[in-house]
C-alpha cells in the first residue's frame, strides 16, 4: 500500500502548513480510516473530522490521528518495505533526513535524498539467512551428533560409574577382608613386640641400677674425702647443689637431715641417702662442665609471614585491593590454596630424641620378626586396597561432578567440557575452558590473568544456553573482580570468535558452536515467513 | 612475637584504611597552602592600619583620559606609579605598576577585547590632603587621599568601595639579590613587605622564599626575586560576594578569617574535595558584590597565582547579636572587605560601578567579550566516556541511542582514540576507517568530538612534536632547553600558546587536510590545559619555565585559554571563516567565554558533587561563562541508578550537557539500568530537546549582551535579600526557575518562588503558583522541578527526535503564562544554527512575542536582519486564561482565519489549534 507525496513542499508554503496528507494505512488497522467519516481516535478518546487525519497537528492522545505525520510524540509510523520486510518506526523519524525505511516512505518532505533499498536488503537479507539457514542446518546436523555422542558420552559414564560402583563394593570388601587379615596379623606383632620390648625394658632397668650402683660407689668415694669409708657431714657439706631449701647455703642440721640424722654414712647406708640426693648430686669431676640446657627457640615463622604480606600489599596495591573485596568464603581458586600453602609455616622441628648414651634395642628375635613381618605384608595390602578404593571414589566423584554439570537441555554443551579454546589478539591470547575458566596472557610475555571461572549459564529466561557467565577473576585495582560474559552463536565450528573490555574489567566473549544452533524451519518459512514478498 | 602481633594488628588495619580511603579523596599535600607559597605568606603576615604608601600630589597629572600620579612607599623610598581611568559604560581602572621597574614586569595581553573607552575625568578639588575627582554625571566622585595613601569612590554622600582602606597596598619592587651585590638601596629602612623584622636577605633568603622556594621535591628558582603584589578594597554596606572562580563552595564566597584564602592558580587536581577554597581547573579574577542597593564588580586583571582573603564584620554574628546591635543603635554599616595578592605582574583592577546585576554584566563583558555563540547542536545533549573503544563500540553506542529512542547530537572520543596519545592522530587498530565512522554519524545528523590535550609526546617520528621542536614552538626549562614534563603520552613538551605564531600554525593543524580523519562534524575538547604535569610541581608547570621572556610564574592562570582560543580558531579558519566552533576547556582565565564551553573538571559519583554543580556553574555564569556543566553521573566511582537519573534530570537543566565517566567505572549508558530508568532518563533528555529553542535565545542573549544563561535567583530579584545565598535552585534566562532534586531518596523539595505580586506555572500540570513564597513540593522518581514566570512567553519544540538537527525545521509551541495582570512577553530567535551569517550576514529571525489586551502578537526585534525558516507555530498554550468565545488569527496579508482551542477550566489552560502561521512573519491572535 503506498500513498501519495505530490503536492507538498514545504518552502511553498510558508504560511499555513495545513495541507492534509493521504492516509498511509496499516493493513489490520485499515478500516479505521475510511475517508470522508469522522474519526474516531483508536484509543476512543475522542473523534475528529476526516481532514483533521494526518493534518499535521496531533488530535488523538494515543498519536492514531497522525500515522502519516511527526506531529504526535508517541505515534508510530508503517513502512510497507516491498521487497523487504515491513517496520515500524518512532513518528519522529518521519522527514527527520534520515532514511529510515528502505522504501523512503519516512522522508517525503524532508528534502533528504533516499534510494529506496528494498529489493538490495531483500537479496542481501535473504543471502545472509540462506548462509544462516546453511550454518543452522549444518550445524543443528552437528548439533545432533553432539547429543548422541553426550548421550553416548554420558551413558560411558554412566556405565564407567556402575562399574566404578562395582568394582567399589568388590574393593570395599577386599579392604575389609584385608582389614581383618592385617588385625589378625597385626595381634600377635604386638603381643610379641610387647614382649621383647618388656624384656628390653627390664634388661635396661637392670643395666640401670647397675649405673646408679656405680654412680653411688663413685660419689661415695668422691665424697669420703679422707677416705676413712665414711661419708660425713663436713664432706658433704661442699655439695650446694643439695641445699632443700634453695638458700645458697647447706647447714651441718641440712647435711646431716640429707646422712639421715646421721653424723656420717657407711657405704651400706648411703645407699638409702643416695636415693635421696642423686637427683641433685653433681659430680665433682663433671661440675663446672655441664652446659645449660639450650633455650627452647621460638620459631620465627609467623613474624616474618606477616612481613611478607604486608610487603605483598605495598607494591601490589592492586591485586591486594582487589583480594580485600572478595571475601569470599566458597573462592576455590586452586592457585590460592597453593598459595595459602606456601604460606604455612614449617612443622616446628621437635627437638631430637635426647642421644641417651644408652645401648640400642637389640634386634627382634627371629619369631617376632616373622611376626612382624607378617603383619607389615598385611598392612601393606591393605593400605593398596584402601589406596585403590579412594582412585575409585575420587574418579566416581568426578564423573559424578561432570554427569551432575548442567551441559544443556540434551547435554549438547557436554563436548566443550575439559576443552580449551584461543584467540588471539593483538596484544594477549585469550583462552576460554568452558565450565571451567576464562584467562588472558598477554603477547609478550607476563603473567597469566584470570578473567573469571565458571559461574552459571546467564541467558535470557527464553534462551538460558546462548549465555555463559564467569566471574570471581582476579581483582581490579579499585574495581569489581574480573568477570567475563561469554556469546553463544551458532556456528559450525567451536571457536572464540572475538573478545572486547566493554567495561572496565568486564570482559565479553563472542563463541561459535552447533551446540546452540536451532532446528531450521525450512528455508522457504525463514525467507517468507514474515515478509510479504 | 604474639603480642607484637596482636598489637601490630590493628595498625595494620588502620594503616590498610587510611591507604584505601586515602585514593578516594584530594592529597591534600600535593597543593600548597598559602603558609607553603612564600608570596602569600609574606604578603598575609602584613598587619592592617600601617600602609607606607603616599600620593605625591605634586606629580598630578590630569590628561583627557586619565589621571597619573606617584605614590612612594615612605619605608624604601620606592616610587609607584599610579593610573586612573574614567571607562565608559560606568567603570573605573586603577593601575599601579613600580615607576621605574629593574626591568618591564608583566601585564596581561590578550584578555582585553580592546583598549578600553576612557571618559574625560574632572578635578573637582585639590588640597594637601587629596584630590577630588568627578566620575561623570551619577553625583560620584573619587577621592584620592594622600597620607597614606587611599581611594575612595563615593555616589552622594555614601562611600561606595575603598581601595588601601585598611593599609594592604604592597608592592615587592623588583630588586638586586643582595649576597651577590651590593644593593645601591642597602642603607634603608626595613621594607614594609616584609613586615617588622625583614631578615638578613641571603641567610634566611631561602627561608623568606624571595629568591628560591621548594615545595615538596621541586625547588622554584626565582631569578627575579621577590614580586608580589597586593591590595585591598573595603566594600561598605556589603555583605555578599560572589565569583573568583573555580572553587568547589558554595555560591556565596565564605570569610576566609582562620583558613586559607581563595586561591585562583590553574591546577589539576585529582578527586578534588568539595567546600574549601582549594584552587581548581581555571581561574576568573573577578568577583561581584551585591547588597539590596546596589552590585558592583572588581576585575583584578593578573594571570599568576592569586590569592583571595575575604572578611566580614558581620560574618559569625549570631541573629541575636545582629539584633542587639540594632537594638542598642551601635550596629555599624555591615562591610566587606576583600584583599588580592598575586605573585608577580602589576595592579590592575577594573572596578564596576553596577549599580544592577545586568548593569555589571555589561561592564564585565564589554572588557572581556561576551560568552561565543554555540552551534545550536552544542546545547543538546553529549554522551561521553573515557572511553569509547573502538569504532564498533561508537556505532553500538549510536545504535543504542535509536534503539532506546533517546536523542543525543555528540559523542565523545578521550585520550584512548590516538595513536599513543599522540593527539591529530588516530589509533590505526581501533580506528582505522574514522571517516567512515564520522559519515555513519553524518548519516544520523550527529557529531563527534575528539579530544587534543596540549601536551605533546617527545617522540622523532611524531610529526606534531617535530614541527613544534623544529620551530621553537616549546616553552623553554630555566635553562633554555625544551621543557619536558610527564603526562599521559609519557615524556611531553609543552607548546608555547602564549606564542601567536605558535597559536596560528596550531590552529592551522586543524585543517581537514592536516588533521588527518577529521570532518565537518567533528570538533574538539582541550583537557589538561592547566597544564597538568604529572611530575611538576603540584601538578603542574615549574614557575621558572620561560614562555619567550615571561617566566610560567607570571602568565600560569592564562595557559588554558590561550591553548582553547588556538583550538577554535582552528575550527573556524577549516571552515574558511563560516562556522562556528565548539570547543570544550577544563582550564580557562577571564575571557574564554569567547572561545566555547567549560566543565567542572573530575568530579565524582556523589550526591554532593551533584549539589555542588550548581554554585560551581552559577558561579562561573556571574564572571562571563554560561556555557558551563559538570559531568553527568560523576566522572570518578559509578552512581547508584537514583544518582544518575537525578542528574540526567538536573543536567538536562544545565548548559553544558554532557554525561561523562572514568575508564575504570562499570558502562553507564542511558539503558543499562532497565527499562523504567531507561525511560526516566530518556523523558530528561526529551525535555531538553524541546526546550532548545529557549536555550538557543539565551545563548543569544549571552552572546549579544553578556546576560547569563543560568542565574542566581537574586540577579532578577535583586531586593530579596531572601534569595541571595540560594544556590540549591537557580534561573535560566529569567523566566524558568529550576530546582532539581538532589537528595537521595528525596520525597519532595521546598523551592522558593520569588517576586511579590508575580506567579509562576509548574510546567509539567501548569499550576499556578504564587510568588514570595516558599512552596513544598512533593516529587517523585520522574519529577523535575520547573516553573515558568507568569508574564513570559517560551518557545519549545514538541516533536523531540533523534538530534537537535533532525528538529531544525520543525514547528514551535508557545507557552504563553500570563501575569495577573494578563500579560506576557518573550522571545523568538531563528538561525541556521551553525555558521556566523547571523552576525555577518544579519541572518536570522528575533521576534518579540508580547500578550497584551487579549491579543498576542509576534513583531519583528531586528528589522536589519532577513532569514526564512520552513518552521511555523503549531500549537499556542496559555497558561492562567480564561475562556474566550473565539480565538482569531490575523496575518499581514490581511487574512483573518478562526482558531479552534481547547479550554481547560480546572488549571485555566487555554490552547489553540494549529496556528500554522509560519514562525518568521507578523502575526496576531485576539481572544474575544
Amino acid at each position: 500500500m503506498d500513498f501519495n507525496l505530490a503536492g507538498v513542499h514545504w518552502l511553498s508554503d510558508l504560511l499555513l502548513c495545513t495541507q492534509p496528507l493521504p492516509v498511509p494505512t496499516i493493513p489490520t488497522e485499515r478500516q479505521f480510516y475510511e475517508e470522508n467519516k469522522p474519526f474516531t481516535c483508536l484509543d476512543g478518546s475522542s473523534t475528529i473530522p476526516f481532514d483533521r487525519v494526518n493534518d499535521d497537528y496531533c488530535d488523538c492522545r494515543d498519536g492514531s490521528d497522525e500515522p502519516g505525520t511527526a506531529a504526535c510524540p508517541n505515534g508510530s509510523f508503517h513502512c510497507t518495505n516491498a521487497g523487504f520486510r515491513p517496520t515500524f518506526i518512532p513518528s519522529s523519524r518521519i522527514n527527520d533526513g534520515i532514511c529510515d525505511c528502505c522504501d523512503t516512505t519516512d522522508e517525503y518532505n524532508s528534502g533528504a535524498t533516499c534510494q529506496n533499498t528494498c529489493r538490495e536488503m531483500g537479496r542481501k537479507e535473504r543471502e545472509s539467512l540462506q548462509i544462516m539457514a546453511e550454518i543452522t542446518k549444518e550445524g543443528f546436523l552437528l548439533k545432533q551428533q553432539l547429543i548422541h555422542e553426550a548421550k553416548r558420552g554420558q551413558e560411558d559414564k554412566q556405565g564407567k560409574l556402575t562399574e566404578l560402583q562395582g568394582s567399589k563394593k568388590g574393593l570395599e570388601e577386599k579392604v575389609e577382608a584385608l582389614r581383618t587379615v592385617k588385625e589378625t596379623a597385626e595381634d600377635p606383632e604386638k603381643e610379641a613386640k610387647e614382649r621383647h620390648l618388656k624384656a628390653w625394658e627390664e634388661q635396661k632397668e637392670l643395666i640401670r641400677m647397675e649405673k646408679d650402683k656405680t654412680r653411688m660407689a663413685e660419689a661415695f668415694l668422691e665424697l669420703d674425702d679422707d677416705a676413712d669409708g665414711y661419708v660425713s657431714v663436713a664432706e658433704l657439706q661442699s655439695h650446694l647443689e643439695l641445699d632443700p631449701d634453695s638458700d645458697g647455703s647447706l647447714s651441718e642440721t641440712e647435711t646431716q637431715g640429707l646422712l639421715g640424722g646421721a653424723d656420717k654414712v657407711d657405704t651400706s647406708t648411703f645407699e638409702t641417702v643416695w636415693s635421696g640426693i642423686k637427683d641433685k648430686y653433681l659430680s665433682e669431676v663433671s661440675q663446672g662442665q655441664s652446659e645449660p640446657p639450650a633455650p627452647v627457640e621460638t620459631p620465627q615463622e609467623e613474624e616474618s609471614r606477616d612481613f611478607v604480606s604486608d610487603h605483598d600489599s605495598d607494591h601490589y596495591p592492586e591485586d591486594y585491593a582487589g583480594e580485600e573485596d572478595v571475601e569470599d568464603d566458597e573462592e576455590d581458586d586452586h592457585e590460592e590454596e597453593e598459595e595459602e600453602e606456601e604460606k604455612v609455616p614449617p612443622t616446628v622441628q621437635t627437638p631430637e630424641k635426647r642421644e641417651d648414651d644408652e645401648v640400642s634395642m637389640p634386634p627382634y628375635d627371629t619369631e617376632t620378626q616373622s611376626l612382624i613381618d607378617a603383619a607389615q605384608k598385611a598392612r601393606d595390602d591393605f593400605d593398596e586396597a584402601e589406596r585403590a578404593l579412594r582412585e575409585v571414589d575420587d574418579q566416581m566423584k568426578n564423573l559424578e561432578k561432570e554427569i551432575g554439570f548442567d551441559f544443556g537441555p540434551s547435554a549438547e554443551f557436554a563436548y566443550l567440557y575439559s576443552q580449551c579454546y584461543e584467540l588471539s589478539t593483538s596484544e594477549y591470547i585469550y583462552r576460554l575452558c568452558p565450565f571451567n575458566r576464562v584467562s588472558q596472557k598477554p603477547k609478550f610475555g607476563g603473567s597469566e590473568t584470570n578473567l573469571g571461572l565458571w559461574g552459571q549459564w546467564a541467558g535470557p529466561e527464553d534462551n538460558l544456553y546462548s549465555v555463559m557467565k564467569y566471574d570471581h577473576g582476579q581483582g581490579c585495582w579499585q574495581g569489581p573482580n574480573r568477570s567475563t560474559t561469554v556469546k553463544l552463536t551458532c556456528g559450525k565450528e567451536t571457536v572464540v570468535t572475538s573478545t572486547s573490555e566493554p567495561s572496565r574489567c568486564e570482559y565479553l566473549m563472542e563463541f561459535t558452536t552447533p551446540a546452540v544452533c536451532q532446528e531450521p524451519a525450512s528455508l522457504d518459512e525463514v525467507l517468507h515467513g514474515h515478509t510479504e514478498l | 612475637m604474639a603480642a607484637f602481633i596482636v598489637r601490630m594488628g590493628p595498625l595494620l588495619v588502620l594503616w590498610l584504611a587510611v591507604f584505601l580511603s586515602g585514593t578516594w579523596a584530594v592529597d591534600r599535600g600535593n597543593f600548597k597552602t598559602c603558609d607553603q607559597s612564600a608570596f602569600c605568606k609574606r604578603q598575609r603576615a602584613l598587619k592592617p592600619g600601617q600602609s607606607p604608601y603616599r600620593a605625591l600630589l605634586e606629580t598630578l597629572e590630569l590628561t583627557n583620559t586619565k589621571l597619573t600620579l606617584q605614590l612612594i612607599n615612605d619605608n624604601n623610598k620606592v616610587r609607584l606609579l599610579l593610573e586612573l581611568y574614567r571607562l565608559q559604560g560606568n567603570m573605573t581602572r586603577v593601575k599601579i605598576n613600580e615607576l621605574k621597574p629593574l626591568k618591564p614586569r608583566f601585564e596581561v595581553p590578550d584578555v582585553l577585547i580592546n583598549d578600553p573607552p576612557t571618559e574625560p575625568l574632572s578635578l573637582l578639588s585639590q588640597d594637601e590632603n587629596g584630590v577630588v575627582l568627578s566620575l561623570g554625571a551619577d553625583s560620584q566622585w573619587l577621592i584620592v587621599s594622600a597620607k597614606p595613601f587611599r581611594l575612595d569612590i563615593m555616589e552622594g554622600r555614601e562611600v561606595l568601595l575603598s581601595l588601601n582602606s585598611r593599609g594592604l597596598l604592597a608592592f615587592e619592587h623588583l630588586r638586586i639579590r643582595k649576597d651577590t651585590q651590593v644593593d645601591p638601596e642597602g642603607a634603608e629602612k626595613k621594607e614594609e613587605t616584609d613586615a617588622a623584622n625583614e631578615p638578613a636577605e641571603g641567610e634566611t633568603a631561602k627561608e623568606d622564599g624571595m629568591w628560591e622556594e621548594t615545595f615538596k621535591s621541586h625547588t622554584d628558582n626565582k631569578p627575579n626575586g621577590p614580586s608580589s603584589i597586593s591590595l585591598d578594597f573595603s566594600l561598605p554596606g556589603v555583605e555578599h560576594v560572589y565569583g573568583i572562580p573555580e572553587h568547589a563552595d558554595s555560591l556565596k564566597l565564605k570569610t576566609t578569617d582562620g583558613g586559607d584564602p581563595y586561591r585562583l592558580f590553574n591546577l589539576d587536581v585529582f578527586q578534588y574535595e568539595l567546600f574549601n577554597p582549594m584552587a581548581l581547573y581555571g581561574a576568573i579574577p573577578v568577583m561581584l558584590s551585591h547588597s539590596a542597593q546596589r552590585t558592583m564588580g572588581i576585575f583584578w586583571l593578573n594571570a599568576a597565582e592569586t590569592w583571595v582573603d575575604i572578611s566580614s564584620n558581620t560574618a559569625g554574628k549570631t541573629v541575636f547579636g545582629q539584633m542587639l546591635d540594632y537594638v542598642q543603635g551601635s550596629s555599624e554599616t555591615p562591610q566587606t572587605d576583600v584583599r588580592w595578592i598575586s605573585e608577580s605582574g602589576i595592579i590592575d583592577v577594573f572596578i564596576m560601578l553596577g549599580p544592577t546585576p545586568t548593569d555589571v554584566f555589561s561592564q564585565y563583558s564589554s572588557l572581556t567579550g561576551t560568552q561565543a555563540f554555540p552551534p545550536l547542536s552544542a546545547l543538546a545533549y553529549h554522551q561521553c566516556r573515557w572511553n569509547y573503544n573502538d569504532q564498533e563500540d561508537v556505532a553500538a553506542v549510536d545504535q543504542g541511542f535509536d534503539e532506546h529512542d533517546i536523542p543525543y547530537d555528540f559523542i565523545w572520543l578521550d585520550i584512548e582514540h590516538t595513536d599513543g596519545k599522540r593527539y591529530f592522530t588516530w589509533d590505526p587498530h581501533k580506528f582505522p576507517q574514522p571517516k567512515d565512522m564520522l559519515q555513519g554519524l553524518v548519516d544520523k545528523r550527529r557529531k563527534m568530538v575528539t579530544i587534543v590535550d596540549p601536551h605533546i609526546k617527545v617522540d622523532s617520528s611524531y610529526k606534531i612534536h617535530n614541527e613544534i621542536r623544529s620551530k621553537g614552538f616549546y616553552v623553554k626549562n630555566k635553562d633554555g632547553g625544551d621543557y619536558e614534563g610527564w603526562c599521559w603520552p609519557g615524556n611531553s613538551g609543552y607548546p608555547d600558546f602564549t606564542n601567536p605564531e605558535m597559536r596560528a600554525w596550531w590552529a592551522s593543524m586543524f585543517a581537514y587536510d592536516q588533521y588527518e580523519g577529521s570532518m565537518e562534524n567533528m570538533y574538539t575538547w582541550n583537557d589538561m590545559n592547566e597544564p597538568s604535569v604529572f611530575n611538576g610541581p603540584e601538578v603542574t608547570m615549574h614557575k621558572d619555565a620561560l614562555h619567550g621572556n615571561w617566566e610560567n610564574r607570571d602568565l600560569h592562570n592564562l595557559y588554558g585559554l590561550y591553548v582553547q582560543m588556538a583550538t577554535a580558531e582552528g575550527l573556524i579558519e577549516r571552515s574558511g571563516g563560516v562556522e562556528r566552533p565548539f570547543v570544550l576547556t577544563r582550564a580557562f582565565f577571564a575571557g574564554s567565554q569567547r572561545y566555547g564551553a567549560v566543565w567542572t573538571g573530575d568530579n565524582t559519583a556523589e550526591w554532593e558533587h551533584l549539589k555542588i554543580s550548581i554554585p560551581m556553574c552559577l558561579s562561573l555564569g556571574l564572571v562571563g561563562v554560561s556555557f558551563c556543566g559538570a559531568d553527568v553521573g560523576g566522572f570518578f566511582k559509578s552512581p547508584s541508578t537514583e544518582l544518575l537519573v537525578r542528574w540526567y534530570q538536573t543536567g538536562a537543566y544545565q548548559p553544558f550537557f554532557r554525561a561523562h565517566a572514568h575508564l575504570d567505572t562499570p558502562r553507564r549508558e542511558p539503558w543499562l539500568f532497565g527499562p523504567e530508568n531507561t525511560a526516566l532518563i530518556r523523558e530528561a533528555v526529551r525535555q531538553r530537546y524541546a526546550l532548545l529553542p529557549y536555550w538557543y535565545q539565551l545563548f543569544y542573549h549571552a552572546h549579544h549582551s553578556g546576560q547569563p544563561v543560568m542565574r542566581p535567583l537574586w540577579v532578577e530579584y535583586p531586593q530579596d535579600t531572601a534569595t541571595f545565598s540560594m544556590d540549591d535552585q537557580f534561573l535560566l534566562g529569567r523566566d524558568l526557575l529550576v530546582h532539581p532534586v538532589t537528595e537521595e531518596g528525596g520525597r519532595g523539595v521546598t523551592a522558593y518562588l520569588p517576586g511579590k505580586g508575580e506567579v509562576w506555572f509548574d510546567v509539567h500540570t501548569f499550576q499556578k503558583h504564587n510568588g514570595a513564597q516558599n512552596l513544598y513540593i512533593p516529587v517523585t522518581i520522574s519529577s523535575i522541578p520547573v516553573f515558568q514566570r507568569g508574564g513570559s512567553i517560551i518557545p519549545r519544540k514538541a516533536r523531540v527526535r533523534r538530534s537537535s538537527s533532525c528538529m531544525e525545521h520543525d514547528p514551535y509551541t508557545l507557552f504563553v503564562a500570563l501575569s495577573p495582570k494578563r500579560f506576557a512577553q518573550g522571545e523568538l530567535y531563528i538561525d541556521d544554527g551553525h555558521t556566523f551569517n547571523f552576525d555577518k550576514q544579519k541572518q536570522f529571525i528575533h521576534r518579540r512575542l508580547s500578550f497584551a489586551n487579549k491579543a498576542l502578537s509576534s513583531r519583528n526585534l531586528a528589522p536589519g536582519s532577513q532569514f526564512i525558516t520552513p518552521s511555523w507555530i503549531e500549537k499556542i498554550v496559555i497558561l492562567g486564561a480564561s475562556k474566550p468565545s473565539k480565538a482569531t488569527l490575523k496575518t499581514p496579508d490581511g487574512k483573518e482565519n478562526l482558531l479552534e482551542f481547547e479550554f481547560d477550566a480546572s488549571m485555566s489552560v487555554l490552547t489553540l489549534r494549529k496556528p500554522g502561521v509560519n514562525a518568521g512573519v507578523d502575526w496576531t491572535v485576539v481572544l474575544q
